[in-house]
This record gives C-alpha cells, structure tokens and sequence, in this order.
C-alpha cells in the first residue's frame, strides 16, 4: 500500500519525568497507521542525523505516549522538549506482538525502560476480553516506572526488584517461580540478559521484543539485522517482536 | 519501459550515463534502499531515474556483528559488512520483486573479495531483464583483506575492470573509494582499463569512541562515514575526476537537496545517487525530483543536459 502522505508532523503535548532516568512524552498526530502494540516510532531529534527508534506504550485517538530512558545526547536533547514543540516522526514501524498466540493466560513480562510497549500489550488484550497476568522488574525502587498505570489496569501484577527494595527480590522469573504463577504463553520486552534469561527458563511458548541501535527503522539499511532459525532478519522490519523459537542465543 | 528518444529531449530532467537513458538524474545508492520495493510503503518508486540495488555478492553474506552503526554530527557512520543473499537468490528472488514496483534501468551493485567473484557474478547478472549497468564495487571499506584492497590500487582496479570487461557486455561503472591519496590515477587507471563509467564517492573510512565505555561505537571498530559532511569531498573528487577523465562520472555522497543535485552535476556529474538521505527521510529521492525543476529555474537551467 503507497502512503504517499503519511503525515510525520507530531505535537509534544506533555514531556515529564517519571523516574529518575525516564521521561514520559505525549504525542499529538495520526495515529491510524498502527496495526499492533509492539509498534515504534523514529524520531528525528533536531540538531541530530539519526532518527531514535523508540517503542509507543499507549494510543489514545490522536495521542502516542512513549516512554524513554535518557541515556546519551539525543535522549537529553528530546527531554529538554517542551510542550507545543513539533517533531518529525515515522509512525507504526515494525510487527508488533501478535496477540492471535496468546494462549488463555498469558504472562507479560517487562524490565526496565522495556516496560512500556508491555502496557500498551495489556490493554489491548484486555480489550480482547483477555486477562493477562503483568509482572515487570527492575534494578531497585528508584528506577522503577509507571506501577500506577498497570495497578489501574486491574490485573494480576506483581514487580520484582534486584536489590530487593520492591516487590520481589530477584528478577521477574523469580516471581513466577515463588507466585507459582500458571502460564500457557508468555509475552516480553527488556534489557537483553532478561530476554535470554526468559528465552532459556521458560518452557512454555512467547514472543520478546528486540532492540538494537538503527539507522532506517524500516528496513533498507541492514544496521540491526540479527540470525535467527529462519537466516538474517531485521529487527526494525521483521521484528521488533520475534517468536523464542525463531532466536538464536549466543 | 521503452524510452523514447524524443521525449527524453523534451523532458528537462532527463540524462544520459554510459549510453543508458535516464527518466531524471536522481538515483538511490546502493546500501540505502534495498532493493525498492521495501520503500513502496512511503512511494511509488517508478519516479526514480534509476536504482543502484543492495551491493551483492558470489556467496550470500551476513555481515558485521552489531552494533554496526555511529551517530555523527551531519552524518553517520555505517559497517554492516556487504550483508546480502548472494548473486543466485538476488536474481532468483529480489529482482522479480524489484521489476514489479519499478520499471526503469536498475543498476547492479556487485562485490567481490577476488577477481573470479566479481566476474562470476557480472556473469550470471548480465541479460537479466531491466539490468542496464554494473556497478562495480571496489571500495567497501566494511571487509577486511577484500574490496578495500581493489579499490585503493591503480594496478588492481585496472586488474578486475579488465577482466569484468570480458564476460559482461552491460555498462561497467566502477564505484570509486574516497580513501586514498590520488583518486584520479585510480579513476584513470578505471578508464584506461575499459570501465564506461564512475561513480564516486562512497563511505570515508571513520570511527567513533563511546567516551562511557571506552570502546569503538560499531562492533566492527571502523565503518564507512557518510552522509551531508561528506558532500564537500565528493564533489570536489567528482570535479577532479570528471576533469582528468572521459567517461561519464555518477556523483555521489552527502546528497540531500534539489541544490546539491545541481552543484553536483555543475562539478561534472552526469547522474547523481543520494544514499544516506533516505534512511533519514524515506521520502528524500522523491522530494529531490520534485524540488529539481523548481531549482533549476531558480538558477536558470532549462535542462540538466546543459550542465
């Protein structure tokens, strides 16, 4: 299908901290072009050449909420952003979770700044009349990002801290060990260690989403292509979202 | 498409390179568009003059370990390491894909890391339907002890035109690496050699340093710096070469405006190619053909031709 006039023009209507490291944005544009939670967008961030692909964690009509770590230049340059600002951004790009797998009771599994696109996975299940089970971590209380949005989603939610200042100590498949939580599927999105970790613990089928430094986003380039069981695949194009039995762990 | 002289006259756009007829000058580089038709999502990609195809090897290759890309101001730097299916599945599986959203002359970028490669795979490339030039890479700085080497040698650039020469009968573009101290001898030795073409530049060789690690931004060390910062070096090699040579010089490098088309083809280019640009805005090649005629009647050009 020839898009000739997506429109790449997006308000900042709300850019604020949510954690000692992230920032939460609102974005006012189409938002028509998304098919599934899961999806980025690309921002260009002005005074910079490449685009930053960050993960949308909710649709609201015409309002994109993303959330991002401020970690390098870029980052600090989208948080000094403010309110009526206008930014060029490439809708909807990559494949998103497929929530057609999900199985009766799915477990969704985020970590860190991985979180996020998780929210935006649970209530669109829950608009499926489908009840996942919500259990995020993170590296201590002080990091942690966005527990009164998914406590409001009324579902089973636990989170797991490393240092133990929260929740569970440990990590998110602690939880699940100690909850004894029964599972048939799982969904998930965070720091790679957590996804191999997951990818090799759990028995049952899920899907993880990937990230990796891009230049397109939308799958000339090659920049972030990785091998998996069915040969060299583009993390911004055929992911983000990957089924665990496709990846290959090294 | 069959092109028909006498509107090729009358299109103020059109150009010629090597003999072939080109709708408009405006052509994607090899590396920043696949093979077209990933891009159909943004445009109808039929409005391009030409599109110079993935850099394609004998034996399909899966490139450098992440990360294999840098930020840099006005640029970045890329080391994917020639990632691509191979010769037989590029024309097994890409091509017809590519025929079917675009339909003008497509240009074959073909690598090779010895001179048997190359030629076989110009072979098997030769008489496939819509392939009107071969563009020969000898200057991916991205592998080791391979094209690097050709490209940076007068002797071993004439060595594998030479030999391309002989088992293809298309147009032979020889697409030259900014890394060296003279690149008129190595564009000289080119034509000398039989090459009907340039085109020139692709990446310079760069490197970054995260200042919280320590260590190189790409896995692979070093990778190829392109984008706006180079489009002052390329077109002053396109100037320098499109001088000492006679045959046609495809410019290349930093190209990102309907402006810097002009000036490129005011240093002696006879097409351009726009790379980085379209990984930043999808819609670059399209944008530029658009803004051409408008630019050039700023500047009093009525047709490219004159340039």
């Amino acid at each position: 299908m020839i898009q000739e006039n997506i429109d790449t023009r997006y308000v900042v209507a709300d850019n604020r901290w949510i954690g000692k490291n992230t920032m939460m944005m609102l974005l006012e544009g189409p938002t028509g072009h998304f098919t599934a939670p899961g999806q980025f967008v690309n921002i260009a961030v002005p005074g910079f050449t490449l685009r930053r692909p960050i993960s949308v964690c909710d649709i609201q009509g015409d309002m994109l909420t993303i959330v991002y770590d401020v970690v390098g230049h870029g980052t600090d340059a989208l948080s000094k952003l403010k309110q009526g600002d206008v930014l060029d951004v490439l809708p909807a790009l990559g494949n998103g979770f497929d929530m057609s797998k999900c199985g009766e009771r799915p477990v969704l599994l985020g970590g860190g700044v991985g979180c996020p696109p998780i929210y935006s996975l649970a209530k669109n299940l829950l608009e499926k009349d489908i009840l996942p089970t919500v259990i995020l971590g993170f590296n201590s209380d002080d990091r942690m990002i966005m527990i009164e949005q998914f406590e409001n989603l009324d579902v089973p939610f636990y989170v797991a801290t490393v240092d133990g200042s929260y929740g569970q100590k440990g990590f998110v498949t602690d939880v699940m060990k100690v909850e004894n939580i029964d599972s048939d599927y799982f969904y998930a999105c965070g720091p790679l260690p957590m996804l191999k970790a997951l990818c090799s613990q759990l028995s049952i089928p899920g899907q993880v989403s990937l990230e990796a430094r891009m230049a397109c986003g939308f799958g000339v380039c090659m920049c972030c292509s990785i091998e998996n069981r069915n040969g060299a695949k583009r993390i911004c194009k055929d992911g983000p979202v990957f089924d665990k039995e496709d990846l290959i762990w090294k | 498409m069959e092109v028909n002289k006498k509107d090729t006259l009358a299109n103020p756009l059109a150009v010629e390179v090597a003999g072939v007829e080109l709708k408009n000058p405006v052509i994607p580089a090899s590396g920043c568009f696949g093979y077209g038709y990933g891009m159909t999502d943004y445009y109808d990609v039929d409005i391009l003059g030409s599109i110079s195809f993935k850099g394609t090897t004998l034996h399909p290759r899966f490139g450098n370990p992440l990360p294999r890309v840098a930020e840099c101001t006005a640029g970045m730097i890329n080391s994917v390491g020639l990632q691509n299916p191979g010769i037989d599945a590029v024309i097994a599986e890409e091509l017809p894909k590519m025929r079917e959203v675009f339909h003008g002359p497509i240009i074959a970028n073909i690598s090779g890391f010895a001179i048997d490669e190359y030629t076989e795979c110009c072979r098997k490339i030769t008489g496939e339907k819509q392939v009107e030039i071969i563009e020969l890479n000898v200057s991916c700085p991205n592998v080791h002890g391979g094209g690097m080497s050709f490209g940076t040698s007068a002797k071993s650039v004439a060595e594998v035109v030479t030999a391309v020469k002989k088992v293809t009968t298309l147009p032979l573009v020889i697409k030259l690496t900014p890394n060296v101290t003279d690149i008129v001898e190595i564009a000289k030795a080119a034509e000398d050699a039989g090459a009907d073409g340039l085109c020139l530049i692709n990446t310079m060789l760069g490197m970054r340093i995260d200042l919280k690690t320590r260590k190189p931004v790409v896995a692979n060390v070093m990778g190829g710096f392109s984008g706006q910062a180079v489009f002052p070096v390329a077109v002053r090699m396109v100037y320098q070469v499109s001088n000492a040579c006679s045959i046609p010089v495809i410019g290349c490098g930093g190209v990102n405006s309907a402006e810097d088309v002009l000036e490129m083809m005011m240093a002696g280019a006879k097409a351009v190619e726009v790379g980085t640009a379209n990984l930043i805005n999808p819609w670059a090649c399209r944008d530029i053909i658009e803004a051409l005629p408008a630019a050039m009647a700023k500047y009093g050009i009525n047709s490219l031709r004159e340039l």
